[in-house]
C-alpha cells in the first residue's frame, strides 16, 4: 500500500537529523498556522500563489532562493565545523553516512535551489521591464515554472524528515548512485526533485528566449538592448540547449534504478563514464547559465553608478555570445583523469583557456567604465568591485586547473572546491546580492538600508577569503574533498581558519536579514516616489516603483542604447496625449495546482507507491487539460485609469 | 548622450528587430519552435547514448538478430502519412472546411495509433524473446530511445483528441487555431526524429 514507506523512514534514533526534521516541521507548520490565524490565505492566494505577473513571480523566486540559501548554509557550517574537529583519530560529531548527505544536499541546494532561482527571479523581474514589455511571452507557463522549481525544493527538504538524502555528491555519479550501491531512497529524492524542477527551468528558458526575441518595445533593436538582457538571452539559450540533456541523463539513471536497465551499471555492458560526459555537457553550460546574468547585473550596476554608458557595449555583447557558444566545448575538463588520451585532453584544456579570454574582455570593459566615472559607493557597487577582484582570482585558478597535467595533481582536491566557490560565491552570489540591492527599490518602492548593506558586503568578502584561501593551500598539501575525517593533523589549523571564515559569512547573511527587516520597518522614511532612485539608464527606471501590473501605461519608444537616460537628457517625459486600453492576463491557479500534484507524484515515485504516483500524474495531466479547456480571461485596464496612473507617476518623478 | 551610443543609431533605419512586440500568433509559434528545439536536444542525448552503447550487447542479441525491417517499414509509412493528413487537417481548418478537418484529424489519429500499436507489438515481441530493456546496455538504449519517441506519439494522440474536442466545442477560434498550429509542428517534429531513428537504429543496425 505505501511502497517502501514505513515508520523507519523517520530518523527517531539519530539526534541530529531528528532535530533538523523537527525544526523543519515546526517551522513549516508554524508559518502555515500563522497565515491561517491572521486570515492571510485569501490575500496570499489572490495576490501571490495564483499570480501570473512576472514581477510577483520574480519576487517569489528570490524569496525561495533566500530561504534555501539558509538551508544550504546550515549544511556548510556543519561541514566546516566537522572538518575543524575531525583530525587525527577524532571522528567529529557527524557520522560518515550523515556527512555524505550533508555535502550532497549542500551542493544540490546551493546550485539548483539557491543560485538558479535567484538569477531566474532577477531575470523574471527585470527583463520585461528593461525591454519595455508588459509581461513575459507566456505568463501562465511562467507560474508553472516557478511552482515546479518550488516542488523540487520541497522534495529535497522533505528528505530531512522522511527518509534520507543522496550520499553521492551534487551530481550523483554512477556506479555509486546505482541501485547496487545506493539502495535507499536518497538518490531517488535527488533525482525526482531535480527532474521536476529541471522541467520548470527548461520552460522558463523557453519563455525568456521568446520574450526577449519577440516582445521588445518599438525601436529596441538588438544593439539597443541593455547588457543584462543580452546576458539573460544567452543564459536562457543555454538553458534551452543544456537542460534537456540533464533531463535525459537523469531519466536514464532513473531507468537503471527503477527498471533494471544498464546505461551506467558495471554489469550488462553499461558505461559509467557515459554519465560523466552527459552530465557535464549540461554541467559546464550550467555554470555559465548562472554567471552570465551576474555579469549582466555588474554591467548595469557599474554603468549606472559611474554615471556613464558602459565602455565597449559591442565587445561586451560579443564576449557574452562567445562564452555562450564556447561553454559547450569545455565539458571534458571536469574529468581529464578519465584517460581520454593526450590529444583529447589537450583540446579541452586549450578550449578552457580560450573561454577565459572573453571573460577578460568583460573585466577590462568594467574597469574602463569605472575609469573617470563619478562613482557612488552604494552597496551594489561594492559587490561589483568585490566581484572583480575575487572573480579574477577564481578565474586564474580555473585556468590553472585547465592545464591537464596540473589537473591530474589537483583533481578532486579541496583546491578544486576552493576554485569553484571562488567563482560561484565571488561571481554568482555577489552578483545576486548586487542585483538584490540594486532592484529592491524598483520592486517595493523603498530603498534598502545602506549601512547594513555595506556590513553584509564586508562580512561576505572577508569571510569568503578566510574560508576559502586555506582550502587552496590544503589542496596543494594533498587534501581530497568530501572527507568526513582525516589523519594528517597538519591540516587542522587551516580547517579551523576556514571554519572561522564560514562564521564571518554567517554574519554577512545575518546582516542581510537585518537589512531587510530594518528597511521594511522604516520603509515610510525611505520611500522612493520617483521610480528612479539611482539615476538609472535603462527602461525599468522609467516606470513607477513598484511598477503597475501592466508595467508601462504607453509602450516606450526606444531611440538609442540607455533609452531612459536619453529620454531624461532630451526632457521627453511628458504624459502621452492618447492612452489605449490594455488587456492583461488574469490570475491562474494552474501552476500551483499542477505543482501540488507534482509533489504527490514525486513523493510517490521516491517511495515506490505506484498507485499514488499514477493518480498524481493523472491529476496533474487533467489539471493542465482542464485549464487548457477554459478560455483565459483577460482583465482590461481602462484608458482613464492609465492616464491617471501615468500622470501621478510623472508628477511624483518631476517633483523630486 | 555620448558619441558612442550615437554611432549605434542610424535614424530612418528601423529593421524588423526594432518593429515592436510581435503578434500573439507569432509569439506562440516561435515559443513552440524553441520548445521543439529543446525536445530534439533531449533526443540527441539519447541518440548519443545509443551510439555509445549499441555494441554493448552483453552476450545477448544484437540489432541484426532482432530488427524486422518489414515491420518497421509499415510503422514508418503510417507515421509519415499521418503527418500528411495532419497537414491537410490544418489546411482544412484554415479554410473553415470543418468536415474535412474532422476527417483528416481522424485519419491522423488512426495512423498515429497504428504506428503506436505496431511499436508496442514490436516491444512485446522483443520482451517475450528475452530481449527486454534490462537484458543489455544496447537494449536499454534501444528501448529508451524508441520508447521516448513512442511516448511523444502517445502524448500527441491525447493532445489531438483534446484539440478535436475543443475545436468541436469552441469552433475554429483564434486561440484554437494557434494550438492546432503547435500540434502540427509537434507532429511533424516527431517525423523528423523518426527519420533519424529509422536510419541510425533500424537501417544501420539491421545490416
Amino acid at each position: 500500500m505505501f511502497g517502501k514507506l514505513t515508520w523507519d523512514a523517520i530518523p527517531f534514533d539519530q539526534p541530529i537529523p531528528m532535530a533538523g526534521s523537527l525544526f523543519m516541521t515546526v517551522l513549516i507548520f508554524g508559518i502555515l498556522g500563522l497565515v491561517s490565524r491572521k486570515g492571510w490565505w485569501p490575500y496570499l492566494w489572490r495576490e501571490w500563489l495564483t499570480s501570473v505577473d512576472h514581477k510577483r513571480i520574480g519576487i517569489m523566486y528570490v524569496v525561495l532562493a533566500l530561504l534555501l540559501l539558509l538551508r544550504g548554509f546550515i549544511d556548510a557550517i556543519m561541514m566546516r565545523s566537522q572538518q575543524a574537529l575531525a583530525a587525527g583519530g577524532a571522528q567529529g560529531y557527524l557520522p560518515p553516512e550523515h556527512y555524505d548527505q550533508i555535502f550532497s544536499a549542500h551542493g544540490t541546494i546551493m546550485i539548483f535551489f539557491m543560485a538558479m532561482p535567484f538569477v531566474i527571479g532577477l531575470m523574471n523581474f527585470v527583463v520585461p521591464l528593461q525591454i519595455g514589455a508588459r509581461d513575459v511571452a507566456f505568463p501562465v507557463l511562467n507560474a508553472i515554472s516557478l511552482w515546479l522549481t518550488a516542488t523540487g525544493a520541497l522534495l529535497v527538504n522533505m528528505s530531512l524528515v522522511v527518509g534520507n538524502f543522496a550520499r553521492t555528491g551534487w551530481l550523483g555519479f554512477p556506479p555509486l548512485s546505482e541501485l547496487q550501491f545506493s539502495p535507499d531512497v536518497g538518490v531517488d529524492y535527488y533525482l525526482w526533485s531535480l527532474q521536476i524542477s529541471g522541467i520548470g527551468t527548461l520552460l522558463a528558458g523557453i519563455n525568456f528566449v521568446t520574450t526577449i526575441l519577440k516582445l521588445r518595445a518599438p525601436g529596441m533593436s538588438y544593439m539597443r538592448m541593455p547588457v543584462f538582457c543580452w546576458t539573460a538571452l544567452s543564459s536562457n539559450m543555454l538553458i534551452v540547449a543544456a537542460f534537456p540533456v540533464l533531463t535525459a541523463t537523469f531519466g536514464m539513471l532513473l531507468l537503471d534504478r527503477y527498471a533494471g536497465m544498464h546505461f551506467f551499471t558495471n554489469t550488462g555492458g553499461g558505461n559509467a563514464m557515459l554519465y560523466f560526459n552527459l552530465i557535464w555537457v549540461w554541467g559546464h553550460p550550467e555554470v555559465y547559465i548562472l554567471i552570465l546574468p551576474a555579469f549582466g547585473i555588474f554591467s548595469e550596476v557599474i554603468a549606472t553608478f559611474s554615471g556613464k554608458s558602459l565602455f565597449g557595449y559591442r565587445s561586451m555583447v560579443g564576449a557574452t555570445l562567445a562564452i555562450c557558444v564556447l561553454s559547450f566545448t569545455v565539458w571534458l575538463h571536469h574529468f581529464f583523469t578519465m584517460g581520454a588520451g593526450a590529444d583529447v585532453n589537450a583540446f579541452f584544456g586549450i578550449m578552457s583557456m580560450i573561454i577565459a579570454v572573453p571573460t577578460g574582455v568583460k573585466v577590462f570593459n568594467w574597469l574602463f567604465t569605472l575609469y573617470r566615472g563619478r562613482l557612488r559607493y552604494e552597496p551594489p557597487v561594492l559587490w561589483a568591485i568585490g566581484f572583480m577582484v575575487t572573480f579574477v582570482i577564481g578565474g586564474l585558478t580555473g585556468v590553472l586547473l585547465a592545464v591537464p597535467p596540473a589537473d591530474f595533481v589537483l583533481h578532486n582536491s579541496v583546491f578544486l572546491v576552493a576554485h569553484f566557490h571562488n567563482v560561484i560565491i565571488g561571481g554568482v552570489v555577489f552578483g545576486a546580492m548586487a542585483g538584490l540591492n540594486y532592484w529592491f527599490p524598483k520592486a517595493f518602492g523603498f530603498t534598502l538600508d545602506r549601512r547594513l548593506g555595506i556590513v553584509s558586503f564586508w562580512c561576505w568578502l572577508v569571510g569568503f577569503y578566510v574560508a576559502f584561501m586555506p582550502l587552496y593551500v590544503l589542496g596543494l598539501m594533498g587534501m581530497t574533498r568530501r572527507m568526513q575525517h582525516y589523519a594528517d593533523r597538519a591540516w587542522q589549523p587551516y580547517l579551523i581558519v576556514a571554519g572561522i571564515g564560514a562564521l564571518i559569512i554567517l554574519c554577512g547573511i545575518a546582516a542581510t536579514i537585518a537589512q531587510l527587516v530594518v528597511s521594511i520597518r522604516t520603509r515610510q522614511s525611505r520611500m522612493d516616489r520617483t521610480g528612479d532612485p539611482w539615476n538609472g539608464r535603462t527602461l525599468e527606471w522609467s516606470t513607477a516603483s513598484p511598477p503597475p501590473i501592466y508595467n508601462f501605461a504607453v509602450l516606450p519608444q526606444v531611440e538609442s542604447l540607455d533609452a531612459f537616460w536619453a529620454m531624461k537628457q532630451a526632457g521627453k517625459r511628458a504624459p502621452a496625449g492618447h492612452y489605449e486600453a490594455i488587456e492583461i492576463p488574469g490570475n491562474s491557479a494552474n501552476g500551483f495546482v499542477t505543482a501540488f500534484f507534482a509533489v504527490i507524484t514525486g513523493f510517490a515515485m521516491i517511495w515506490h507507491i505506484w498507485w499514488l504516483a499514477i493518480l498524481g500524474l493523472l491529476c496533474a495531466a487533467l489539471t493542465l487539460l482542464a485549464f487548457g479547456w477554459i478560455e483565459r480571461k483577460e482583465i482590461e485596464i481602462s484608458p482613464e485609469q492609465l492616464a491617471a496612473d501615468d500622470r501621478a507617476h510623472l508628477a511624483a518623478a518631476s517633483a523630486a | 548622450m555620448s558619441a558612442h551610443a550615437a554611432t549605434l543609431e542610424r535614424p530612418g533605419e528601423r529593421g524588423l528587430s526594432a518593429a515592436g512586440p510581435a503578434s500573439v500568433r507569432i509569439v506562440v509559434g516561435y515559443g513552440f519552435w524553441i520548445f521543439l528545439l529543446s525536445d530534439i536536444i533531449m533526443f540527441s542525448a539519447l541518440f548519443a547514448t545509443y551510439a555509445v552503447l549499441h555494441e554493448q550487447t552483453a552476450g545477448g542479441p544484437s540489432g541484426r538478430e532482432l530488427f524486422a525491417l518489414r515491420h518497421v517499414a509499415i510503422e514508418t509509412l503510417s507515421l509519415l502519412f499521418s503527418s500528411y493528413t495532419c497537414g491537410l487537417a490544418l489546411l482544412a481548418v484554415a479554410r473553415r472546411q470543418m468536415r474535412a478537418f474532422y476527417l483528416c484529424a481522424g485519419l491522423t489519429f488512426v495512423l498515429g495509433a497504428t504506428f503506436l500499436g505496431l511499436e508496442l507489438a514490436e516491444f512485446a515481441g522483443l520482451i517475450s524473446r528475452g530481449a527486454g530493456p534490462s537484458r543489455s546496455a544496447f537494449l536499454s538504449a534501444f528501448f529508451a530511445l524508441v520508447g521516448l519517441h513512442g511516448a511523444h506519439v502517445t502524448v500527441g494522440l491525447i493532445w489531438l483528441t483534446f484539440m478535436v474536442a475543443q475545436t468541436a466545442y469552441r469552433g475554429p477560434r483564434d486561440f484554437v487555431r494557434r494550438r492546432l498550429l503547435c500540434f502540427s509542428l509537434f507532429w511533424h517534429a516527431l517525423d523528423i526524429i523518426w527519420v533519424a531513428l529509422l536510419t541510425l537504429v533500424y537501417l544501420m543496425g539491421a545490416r
